[in-house]
Formats: structure tokens, C-alpha cells, sequence
């Protein structure tokens, strides 16, 4: 009975001593549960300072304010009345009718899409910074194709897609392969092919093939209607491939051999490369699918609700993609998840800036950061909620600065 | 023939593999380099070229060169040190950095003078000193940096640049609106800084979360707080909270009449001043004193370093907020440096730009500053070049980016960041 000797770790409950980074894919049952209350504490905590700045920047409670020690009773009741007003706005806005959720999708799916390329870097032990290049590229590819090629409908709107991911692909391809050849650090690289992505885009936009006629503007014509996303209602099919894109970046980490080795790699490219990977090749692996998730994420704005190609075009979605991935652990599920409500965020922070309080909608950014922050700082959040502590390692890889 | 006496001939020199491709290395760059500049030289008609390497005044316009004779020289300078490298004559070590510092003024010599030569149409342009735009530009950069280097050292990730900037530049505008004064605004940069770093350490060491997220996080926290708290200021209180007086540039007298380098290094702002001392202060402090001793021991091997004693979160704790002093007066440029007023994403990436250079200069305050400059005078000449329209402005503007990705993937290559950055350390 050797079983007897060495004691069999008891399910879920976590030992402090336990390094958790490893264990944690194959944690047993039901210890999944403190993790999600854990995070709903952290989201409830984020609420909670979100509140304080709704109150501190609504004009009808400031006016309570000077003469506060006399009436406290007014600035409780305008306080309130601004949270609740915020809030219920914020989640009537984002998913309070079947058109608003239409939007809250539409506007995760790019999220969702670029969080997973960076998702599936950082899970090879990568920190893609450059998200936000490579969904440019892609966006150009995708959008010429969309604009200037001549195909029946349905086929167009496939060679566009897949110009948009090879696109992508190729500006992930660079920062893998000078990585692997030349060991140049992937935060730098990324970081400059940011910039270098933004520059092209400019470039191809005062060339007459990318111009829109008879127009000053840096812009491009619209892609033709023959390469857009079918739609229903406000939600376009491209939210669906986007899902699909989770499914398939799960499936690559998960199931095949390849992200067996990403995954190696990630946790120990020097043990990887002595049980005879090639860690240059996965890293260029890993670096093109995240550049063509990104690119992906391009074409759910080009192809989505036909946007023309312009300097602004992509917005903040390739940075926002790095924190929606860190909130969602970098995992598919999470990020997913992780998509879904900075996307319902951002719907939904828009309909508060209408509401009666009229809150800036800029506070869905700091509730946002907020969130993910007391997320990955789970004894903060336990020990604020005296919670039993659980120790939830992270499963983002990216511990330092690697090799 | 079949003696076993081994003769001086049969003695191969057998060289390390990493050497050979070194000298391969050396001689392709040389030698595309002198294309280049033969190229120049042989496209210059009009080699007349004017440049003003003072100031502007009115009795001093600039003066006149040859820009065919520059670029001859510089090929000749570029071909002497490839027929060296062919013949493995350059050493690694000093004789290297003297080889490619040589050749990239002949090129930039060679490069300068096949842009401003052959100058036709109204304006006659000037090729003005880059200097003074250099070491403006590169201010926030190296203040970033050696934030950066700071913190890195002592094993704690910081990719917040960006965000402690942002906040930075925020309440420097802030303090120097509501005290009338530019130095005020100094101070709000500093305590900004410091308390963005206050909240990196806290969550770091005391929380354990992921130093990597946690950057992301509170770069996403600062832009939202400043995007929020600017929407917040009311249009009637603009003037006492967003408008910022600006520093002046104070001369140094003496220093600022070296021709050429004077007027661009010693005639700046305060901030400026203080950056140089910065560099000094932070690689004296890291390099020469106990307390940069133990700083790099935490960052490398905190076990070691506590089982002598050192309280390692102690150190890290007070590296991280010094770090953060710098930040703070890097993101002060942004605002109160240079333009005023602040205004959403002010810092424009250049918190980004910053960690690059850390990681550029391998965590070295001063080769990271010099990384910093680097991107600096990258940036200066191409602005000063987008006016002559030889090369599209297009890849003009994306010449920093380029150059950066170049010098890393071509030159620095692979680094070592501090063994224990990253890690938090928990006493056991």
C-alpha cells in the first residue's frame, strides 16, 4: 500500500505549497467554483470604485456637496440615483434587447478574435504586443480584396477573409521569424511593427489603388456588398466565425500536436528544445496564427459592417485584445468570455454617457482595467471578501521576459 | 609526403563558428553600406550643400560643403574598414565599436549629403544640427528607461511606462495649471510616477499577480483614469487644471558657447538638466554603491541575496519607487516639457518606445539612454528630411520603427534580462 505513504493530494484544495502554473489544467471537479466567485468578487469590487467615480462626477451630486453636513440625506439620494441610473443604463444598453446584445457581439467578436492570437502567443510563452499591427495589415488585405477584386458574392467574401488572416499572418510572421532566427526580443519587434503597420496603412492610403475617389480624405472606398458578412438584424455572420475561432485555437492548444508543443515551449523552451523540439519553428508557428486571429479580427470591421480602410479604423482593439487575454487567462473559454463583456463594456458605455447621470463613457475603460486587475490578484480579492483562500495560479505563461 | 611532421602550413586555424559568421556579418553590412554610398555619390549633380550647425542668427546662415566629397570620403572610410573585416583584422571589444561608429558617420555623412544636395525649387534647405531635436525628443525616452532599468534590475517588470506617463504627464499639467508654476508641475509628475509605481510594487510583491498583466493593466487603468478624469474638468475651471506653464530653456552660461554641442546640450529646459544627472545618478547608484549592489542581487538571485541578509522586497519596494520618481518627470515632458496642456493619450506610445530601449540597452541605464538617443536622432533627421521629398514621407515616418527592428534583429540579437525578473519572491 504505497498509496498510504504518500498522501493523495485532496481535490481542489490547493496547497499553498503546490507551484500552481502546471497544475492547473488538471485541476478535478467542482474547484472551478471558488475561481468564478473569485472573479465575481473582483467584478463586484470594480462596481464598487466604479460607483464612487460615477458619484464624483455627476454634477447633481456635486451640488449636494457644499452644504452635505446639514442635508446628508440629498447627496445619499442624488448618489444613488446617479449609480443606479449608470448602471441600469450600462446593462440596458449593452444587453437589455435583443438588438443590444446584437451589438454587444458584434463589437466582442473583434475583441475575441485578437485576444485569441494573443492568447495562443502568450500560451507559447510569446507577449504579443502586436495585435494592433497585424489587425491592421490584415484589415488592408482584407479590405483591397473587399474593394477592388470582382467575384461572386459568397466566394469574394472568402478570398477576402483569407486575405485578411494571411495578411495578418504575414505581419505576425515577421516578429516569429526574427525571433527565432535572431532571438530579437518579440516585445520590441511588436511593438515597432505596430507603428510600421500603421505607416503602410497610411502609405497604401495616399495610393490612388487604395484611395477613394474624388475624396481629400485618407479612406478607401468601401468593400463591395459581395464581400461582407451576411446579416441578421445587427449581428453579422462574422460573429460566428469568430466562435469558431475559439473552438479552433481550444482545439490547436488542446488536442494537436502542435500546441502540445506550444505549450511545452511556453513552460520550458530549454527543456522543449532538449526533448528535441524545434523552438524556433513554434515560436514562427505560433506568432503567424496569432497575426492571422488578428487579421481574423480585421475582417469582422471590414467585411462586418463594411468599414473603409482609415487611419483610426481599428480603434484600441489590438491592445484591448492583450488585457481581454490576460482576463481570460489565456485560455479560449476565458478569452471568450473575457471578449464578451469588454465588448458589453463598451456597448454599454455608451448608453450610460446617455443616461440621465450622463457618465463619461471613459469609466468603462478604468471599470475594465479594474476588473482584470483584482482578477489576477486573487489574494486581494480573498482576503478583502475573507474568503478561503484558494490558490489560483494564472495560466498566462509569460512569467518574465523569457529567452 | 607521408611523414607524420606536421608543417606551419598544415596548422589550420580553427575559429568558433559564431566568429566566422561575425566577419561574414561585418563584411556584407560594410559592403552594402559602400554601395549605398557610391551610390550617393555617384547621384549627386549639384554637390553644393549648405548646413548651420549653430543657431540661427542673422549674420550666420550656414555655411557651404561639397556633398560629392563627403560621400567619396565616407566610401573610402566604409571600404578601408571592409577590407579589414575581410581579413578578420577587427577585433571584438573597442576596435569593434570604433569600426561601426566610423562607418555610421560615414554613412550618415555620405546619406545627409545625397539628400540636401540638388536642391531645386523655392526652398533652399538648410541642413540644421539634429542635435538639439535629438536630445529633446530622447528626454522622455531615457527617463522612461531608466525607470524601466530601475525596476528591471531588481526583478520587478515593468511594462507600465506607458501608463505611469500618462498619469505622469496628467498631474504635471494639473499641478503646474494650479500653481502657476512649470516646477510645480514637475513635482505632480514625480508623485504620480511614484504613486503608479507605488501601485506596481503593491500588486507585484505584496499580491503576487503576473508582472507582465499587471503592466498591461495599469497602462489600460492610467488611459482610462486620464481620459476619465480630463472629461471631468469642467470648461470654466480649464485654467486653473489644464493649462499648464511650460519650461523654459535655461542657458548655461559658458557650456552653451561650445560650438556645435553647446547650444544643443546646454541650452534646455530643467528637465532636460536633470535627465543628464538622471543617467548619472542611476548608473552610479546601480554600479558603484551597496545599496545598487544589493539592488542587482535581488534581481538575480533573490535567494542568495536574502540568505546574506538583504531584505529583498525591501529593495525591491524602494527601486521601484525611485524608478517611478523618473517615470513621473518622463511623462512631466509630455506636458508641461513641451506642448502644455494635456490631452487624452498624450504620451503617444513612447512608454513603449522606452521598454524597447531597456530591453535594447540590456538593461544598462546608460546603454538603454543610448538606445533612447538612437531612436531620438532616428526621429529628428527624419522629420528634418520629410521636407526635401527625395525619399517618400511615407517610409520616412516609419524609419524609427524600421531602424529600431533593424539594430535589434541585426545587432543586439538575443538578451539577458535579470535572471529573477519577474519573479516575486516569497520568503520560505
Amino acid at each position: 500500500m504505497s498509496d498510504e505513504k504518500t498522501p493523495a493530494p485532496k481535490p481542489g484544495a490547493g496547497k499553498a505549497d503546490e507551484k500552481p502554473v502546471e497544475a492547473r489544467s488538471a485541476r478535478p471537479g467542482a474547484s472551478w467554483l471558488p475561481s468564478v466567485t473569485t472573479t465575481l468578487v473582483a467584478v463586484a469590487m470594480a462596481l464598487v470604485i466604479g460607483a464612487l467615480l460615477i458619484v464624483f462626477s455627476s454634477r447633481d451630486v456635486l451640488e449636494t456637496m457644499p452644504y452635505i453636513f446639514s442635508y446628508p440625506q440629498d447627496f445619499f439620494r442624488e448618489a444613488g440615483s446617479a449609480i443606479w441610473s449608470s448602471y441600469a443604463a450600462l446593462v440596458h444598453g449593452s444587453v437589455g434587447s435583443p438588438g443590444a446584445i446584437g451589438t454587444t457581439l458584434v463589437r466582442s467578436a473583434p475583441l475575441i478574435c485578437a485576444g485569441l492570437g494573443v492568447t495562443l502567443a502568450f500560451r507559447a510563452g510569446l507577449f504579443n504586443i502586436g495585435a494592433q499591427g497585424q489587425l491592421l495589415v490584415g484589415a488592408l488585405a482584407a479590405g483591397y480584396v473587399g474593394f477592388s477584386w470582382d467575384l461572386p458574392p459568397g466566394i469574394h467574401l472568402l478570398v477576402a477573409l483569407v486575405a485578411g488572416i494571411a495578411g495578418g499572418a504575414f505581419w505576425g510572421a515577421i516578429a516569429g521569424v526574427l525571433k527565432a532566427r535572431t532571438g530579437a526580443h518579440e516585445v520590441i519587434t511588436t511593438i515597432m511593427l505596430n507603428y510600421l503597420g500603421g505607416a503602410l496603412l497610411l502609405y497604401a492610403l495616399s495610393k490612388n489603388a487604395f484611395q477613394r475617389p474624388n475624396s481629400d480624405n485618407t479612406l478607401s472606398p468601401p468593400p463591395n456588398s459581395s464581400a461582407t458578412f451576411p446579416e441578421i438584424g445587427n449581428f453579422h455572420l462574422g460573429v460566428i466565425v469568430a466562435f469558431l475561432a475559439a473552438i479552433l485555437v481550444w482545439w490547436i492548444l488542446d488536442r494537436s500536436k502542435l500546441g502540445f508543443e506550444l505549450r511545452a515551449v511556453g513552460a520550458n523552451a530549454d527543456a522543449s528544445r532538449t526533448a528535441g523540439m524545434n523552438v524556433a519553428n513554434v515560436y514562427t508557428a505560433a506568432m503567424v496564427i496569432a497575426g492571422g486571429l488578428a487579421g481574423l479580427a480585421a475582417t469582422m470591421g471590414v467585411l462586418g459592417h463594411q468599414d473603409s480602410l482609415s487611419p483610426t479604423m481599428a480603434g484600441t482593439i489590438g491592445f484591448d485584445a492583450i488585457t481581454v487575454a490576460l482576463l481570460g487567462r489565456a485560455t479560449p473559454l476565458g478569452t471568450v468570455l473575457a471578449g464578451l463583456l469588454f465588448g458589453a463594456l463598451s456597448v454599454g458605455g455608451v448608453a450610460m454617457q446617455a443616461s440621465a447621470a450622463s457618465t463619461p463613457k471613459e469609466l468603462t475603460e478604468v471599470l475594465q482595467a479594474l476588473i482584470v486587475l483584482f482578477v489576477a490578484a486573487p489574494a486581494l480579492v480573498q482576503g478583502i471578501a475573507r474568503m478561503k483562500k484558494v490558490d489560483d495560479g494564472s495560466a498566462v505563461m509569460a512569467k518574465g521576459w523569457g529567452s | 609526403m607521408s611523414t607524420a611532421v606536421i608543417s606551419q602550413d598544415d596548422i589550420v586555424d580553427v575559429r568558433d563558428r559564431a566568429d566566422v559568421r561575425r566577419q561574414i556579418k561585418l563584411v556584407v553590412v560594410f559592403a552594402i553600406i559602400a554601395a549605398l554610398l557610391l551610390w550617393f555619390a555617384l547621384d549627386i549633380n549639384d554637390p553644393t550643400i549648405k548646413y548651420l550647425l549653430g543657431a540661427r542668427t542673422k549674420d550666420n546662415t550656414g555655411s557651404e560643403i561639397n556633398g560629392q566629397n563627403v560621400a567619396w570620403g565616407g566610401l573610402v572610410v566604409v571600404l578601408v574598414w571592409m577590407v579589414l573585416a575581410a581579413l578578420n583584422k577587427i577585433p571584438r571589444g573597442v576596435w569593434g565599436v570604433v569600426a561601426g561608429i566610423t562607418v555610421g558617420i560615414a554613412f550618415f555623412g555620405g546619406f545627409i549629403a545625397w539628400q540636401y544636395a540638388d536642391q531645386t525649387g523655392a526652398g533652399n534647405f538648410v541642413f540644421a544640427n539634429p542635435m538639439p531635436g535629438t536630445i529633446k525628443l530622447a528626454t522622455p525616452l531615457i527617463f522612461g528607461a531608466l525607470a524601466g532599468c530601475m525596476c528591471e534590475r531588481a526583478g520587478v517588470i515593468n511594462i507600465a511606462i506607458e501608463g505611469q506617463f500618462l498619469t505622469a504627464a496628467f498631474f504635471a499639467s494639473v499641478f503646474s495649471s494650479a500653481f502657476f508654476s512649470a516646477e510645480m508641475g514637475l513635482v505632480g509628475g514625480i508623485l504620480a510616477g511614484v504613486g503608479m509605481a507605488a501601485l506596481l510594487a503593491v500588486f507585484a510583491m505584496r499580491y503576487h499577480v503576473n508582472q507582465v498583466v499587471l503592466g498591461v493593466v495599469l497602462i489600460a487603468l492610467a488611459t482610462g483614469l486620464t481620459s476619465f478624469l480630463l472629461s471631468q474638468i469642467p470648461n470654466d475651471l480649464k485654467e486653473y487644471l489644464n493649462e499648464p506653464l511650460i519650461l523654459a530653456p535655461i542657458e548655461i552660461p559658458g557650456l552653451s558657447s561650445i560650438p556645435i554641442v553647446g547650444p544643443a546640450l546646454f541650452n534646455q529646459t530643467l528637465l532636460v538638466y536633470l535627465m543628464y544627472i538622471s543617467v548619472g545618478l542611476v548608473s552610479f547608484l546601480l554600479f558603484q554603491t551597496r545599496w545598487g549592489l544589493r539592488v542587482r542581487s535581488v534581481g538575480e538571485h533573490p535567494k542568495a541575496a536574502d540568505t546574506v541578509g538583504i531584505r529583498v522586497n525591501r529593495i525591491r519596494w524602494q527601486a521601484v519607487l525611485f524608478g517611478g520618481v523618473f517615470a513621473g518627470l518622463g511623462g512631466a515632458y509630455f506636458t508641461v516639457g513641451s506642448t502644455g496642456s494635456f490631452d487624452n493619450n498624450a504620451s503617444a506610445g513612447n512608454g513603449f518606445i522606452a521598454l524597447a530601449a531597456v530591453i535594447m540597452g540590456r538593461w544598462h541605464p546608460v546603454y538603454a539612454s543610448l538606445s533612447a538617443l538612437f531612436f531620438g536622432f532616428v526621429w529628428t533627421l527624419q522629420t528634418q528630411l520629410s521636407f526635401l521629398g527625395k525619399i517618400p514621407p511615407e517610409l520616412l515616418r516609419a524609419s524609427p520603427y524600421l531602424a529600431t527592428i533593424i539594430a535589434v534583429a541585426g545587432f543586439v540579437g538575443r538578451v539577458r534580462p535579470p535572471a529573477a525578473d519577474g519573479e516575486p519572491y516569497v520568503k520560505s
